[in-house]
């Protein structure tokens, strides 16, 4: 009784303090309205700096810079920057002519001087440049720059068309030569920046081409899926990219989600030292291919049945991804597995493990977490090949370890998601991968010379009959020797505004084709 | 009162000088002690896992001097720390002390919402319940302390955008900025999880105070509920509740690494587990030596908040400055 009084007072107090605390949070309840004009995006990449060699990627796809080089979705070259471009008949000089009425964010032109100093800066940095044999970068005239090569390179403008060649604004670059400012040629320009979450972008009043439908842009860089899966599902986003695949089956059933999705260029790939003394002929190697079964994989994993591999690319790849009623698909067969083992000497032992000479089959796995569903294939695998009779020690770690082990020679076995879209062509990655001495995400001690040959023949010959004879014979002889064993695809699902239309879904990643998107009230 | 407040500031400059001194060291050795390749690790943070190779991984090395001995590259830390330099990070190559100003005011930001929200909402909740132990509101509020605390704050997060912005609409799921509602949601996962426990120890003080003599005495002079509440209980119970708010920062510091990821809040939290993938070394340093002070600047805030509220402190403290 004593109590009711003062019972009712802190209630009041109660009651005033919780108000006071929806009061603090009204203001930060307001929700954002999409305009006809704007477009928000959200996406998983990050964007801790501006220079082009680390987060120049993403400023390409939002269409703030340009790179000399584009690509259409088929992933051949287009206009960039260079309206046209030609080649000396040796295969040595190439000449760019820009596009004469381009102009940077600050207002100042594109210049040829300006594109060598940002070709050169490009190739003293990590990228892809560096793999053309480059003699010379020097501005032959007025809007024209030639690039000199010491022997044919015939994917030069795809190593042009990479974000780490974006060119950029003299005034982009501070004295110690640092990206200070997003200073493009592309339609949009950064007007704000709240690193590594958010970009501000607007429709820059130096861009002289075509004038499109979306002027502002706000991007969004939510690191968790679970966030980008629920972010889609309530519609505060227009164009939300990569979901794990739960939330993925998730998007797939809700009615009111409409998703888009391309065939990437990238391959999940179970990397093999092919030196290893348990690895090094092509019967083991493709004993463990039998051994694994992709459909339920990329069904009970991935939640896409028909990301399976049955070969290296995926089907969107056309130019690489082989149709031909008599090419070998890889499958599963497990019996068959068996037998390829014991005719290399390789009996079960008492706990079921194969064994030759003493010698148990165990081998170590290294796979890393970047993608989430790395490390769950990974424990499939180690089960599957438990079946083989094969013991399998799974080591999650940081991706640098692969080709760490690569150098060491220490590496095993590695699960590698590979893209193949470094540059809009799979053939850079391939060579990088395949050619004499393997690659860090590639073959790993594996003596083959006719697939260097061939690779070495695409990039010299531009006759398109014999190119496409050549990636037949590459793709069949990986086929056959399995330096890496392709386990499955990916697809990149893009979650989009019902009301938003000119969507397109680039499998190659170089362009999200802001500008050809557009509101539509139906 | 001034002899006191300056003895405790000295004694805690002191403090935080050794803990400076201390976290980077520490935090130094244990960074060259991790195991894998340093100038791999930093190439994958730089350039994402498509584009690290060896050669990337190279010219890393060459570029931040990382072959060069512990003992010297500790030296020369030291001697950048001297002259309150904290480097440039390896990831970004921008001057740490500028990364850390910028994300540090965003962390900043979200950890005082959380903690006033947090204040708000349990304040009522466990003053009233201490008012009236083993009431509904008690019995209530203790079951929704245990199930929030025991919630991760990941999950709760998750029910939180699930419940308020999925279903209700009423605002975004995550937003990097202020003026877009973005801080809403993971202000109120921290604060629901600090409000758990806090409201359980303001309803314990409250319950304290209540069976004292002095609020006993208070009320036999005849001083109504509200009086006695206002003049001889609400102090004497804001001391633990404002010790453990000092205790809370811990948490907060904790929570703050999960929920800026979660909700995409461009904070000091998310960046340090991005530091730590990439081997971001001075970044990990600047990053140690800024929360190690800022415990200690938190500490002392609340010893002085304590003295205030409480003369006794005030007066113990005293006879150890003049002892």
């Amino acid at each position: 009784m004593f109590l009711c009084p003062i019972h009712r007072q802190p209630l009041s107090i109660a009651v005033a303090m919780l108000s006071l605390a929806l009061l603090i949070a009204m203001p930060l309840m307001a929700a954002t309205d999409s305009t006809k004009t704007s477009l928000s995006i959200v996406g998983p990449w990050e964007v801790s700096t501006l220079e082009p060699s680390r987060a120049g990627y993403l400023f390409l796809r939002m269409q703030v810079a340009e790179a000399l080089i584009s690509t259409d979705l088929e992933g051949k070259p287009s206009p960039g920057l260079a309206e046209r471009w030609q080649v000396s008949a040796d295969g040595l000089d190439w000449r760019f002519f820009l596009r004469p009425q381009a102009r940077f964010h600050d207002g100042s032109p594109v210049t040829a001087a300006s594109v060598v100093m940002n070709l050169q800066r490009a190739l003293s940095q990590p990228g892809v440049l560096s793999m053309a044999p480059v003699t010379g970068i020097i501005a032959a005239a007025p809007g024209e720059v030639s690039i000199t090569l010491s022997k044919p390179y015939a994917m030069l403008p795809m190593l042009l068309a990479h974000s780490s060649a974006i060119i950029l604004a003299p005034a982009a670059y501070n004295d110690k030569g640092h990206v200070r400012k997003m200073l493009g040629s592309g339609p949009y320009q950064l007007v704000r920046q709240t690193l590594p979450q958010q970009l501000e972008l607007a429709l820059s009043p130096h861009w002289q081409g075509k004038q499109p439908a979306i002027k502002q842009i706000h991007y969004l860089s939510a690191s968790r899926p679970e966030t980008r899966a629920l972010i889609a599902e309530s519609h505060q986003a227009d164009l939300v990219f990569g979901f794990d695949p739960a939330s993925m089956q998730r998007l797939r059933n809700n009615p009111k989600v409409v998703v888009k999705e391309a065939d990437l260029a990238r391959t999940i790939t179970l990397k093999l030292n092919s030196g290893h003394r348990f690895l090094n002929n092509a019967e083991t190697r493709q004993a463990l291919s039998l051994a694994i079964n992709r459909a339920g994989i990329a069904k009970g994993i991935l939640r896409t049945p028909e990301l399976a591999a049955d070969q290296l690319l995926p089907p969107g790849i056309a130019q690489w991804h082989q149709t031909g009623a008599g090419f070998p698909k890889l499958h599963t067969d497990l019996e068959r597995a068996k037998a390829l083992l014991s005719a290399q000497g390789w009996q079960p032992g008492p706990d079921g493990i194969l064994q030759r000479n003493g010698e148990r089959f165990a081998l170590k796995l290294n796979a890393f977490p970047d993608r989430p569903e790395l490390p769950i294939i990974a424990t499939a695998l180690q089960e599957q090949f438990r079946k083989l009779g094969i013991e399998i020690k799974v080591i999650i770690t940081n991706s640098s370890e692969i080709p760490l082990g690569h150098r060491t020679g220490t590496l095993e076995m590695g699960l590698v998601p590979r893209n193949f879209a470094l540059v809009p062509d799979p053939f850079v990655a391939l060579n990088q991968d395949f050619k004499t001495g393997g690659g860090d995400w590639g073959a790993m001690q594996w003596q083959n010379s006719q697939v260097p040959a061939l690779l070495e023949k695409i990039a010299s010959d531009t006759d398109p009959d014999a190119q496409a004879r050549y990636r037949h014979d590459i793709i069949l002889t990986l086929q056959q020797e399995l330096p890496v064993i392709p386990i499955s695809w990916y697809r990149l699902p893009v979650a989009v505004h019902p009301q938003l239309k000119g969507v397109k879904v680039d499998p190659l990643e170089q362009s999200y084709y802001i500008s050809d998107m557009y509101w539509s009230s139906k | 009162m001034i002899k006191v407040l300056s003895h405790l500031l000295l004694r805690r400059c002191l403090q935080a000088v050794l803990v400076a001194l201390l976290v980077s060291t520490v935090s130094f050795f244990l960074m060259h002690s991790l195991s894998g390749d340093l100038a791999f690790r930093i190439a994958a943070g730089r350039y994402g896992y498509d584009m690290v190779t060896a050669a990337a991984a190279e010219a890393v090395r060459v570029e931040l001097g990382l072959d060069r001995p512990l003992l010297q590259g500790l030296i020369l830390w030291w001697q950048q720390l001297l002259q309150f330099d904290l480097g440039d990070s390896y990831l970004s190559s921008a001057p740490v002390i500028e990364e850390i100003r910028e994300q540090f005011g965003h962390t900043l930001q979200l950890a005082l919402s959380a903690l006033v929200l947090s204040v708000v909402i349990a304040l009522p909740i466990g003053l009233i319940a201490g008012l009236n132990p083993h009431g509904w509101l008690d019995r209530v509020s203790l079951t929704l302390s245990i199930i929030l605390r025991a919630f991760p704050p990941f999950l709760l997060g998750i029910l939180l955008i699930l419940l308020l912005s999925s279903k209700l609409g009423i605002t975004n799921a995550a937003n990097a900025s202020h003026e877009h509602g973005g801080l809403f949601l993971p202000a109120l996962t921290l604060a629901l999880s600090l409000a758990a426990v806090s409201s359980r120890v303001a309803r314990d003080a409250m319950v304290e105070v209540r069976r004292s003599a002095y609020f006993n005495f208070a009320r036999t002079k005849g001083l109504s509920d509200l009086l006695a509440l206002l003049r001889h209980g609400i102090r004497n119970a804001a001391v633990p509740v404002i010790a453990y708010l000092g205790v809370q920062l811990v948490f907060l510091m904790e929570g703050v690494i999960i929920i800026e990821s979660l909700f995409a809040w461009p904070g000091i939290g998310h960046a340090l587990a991005h530091a730590v993938f990439g081997r971001d070394i001075p970044m990990i340093q600047g990053t140690a030596i800024v929360m190690g002070l800022l415990f200690v600047l938190c500490n002392t805030l609340v010893d002085i908040a304590c003295m205030l509220a409480d003369p006794r402190q005030r007066y113990l403290a005293s006879r150890r400055a003049d002892a």
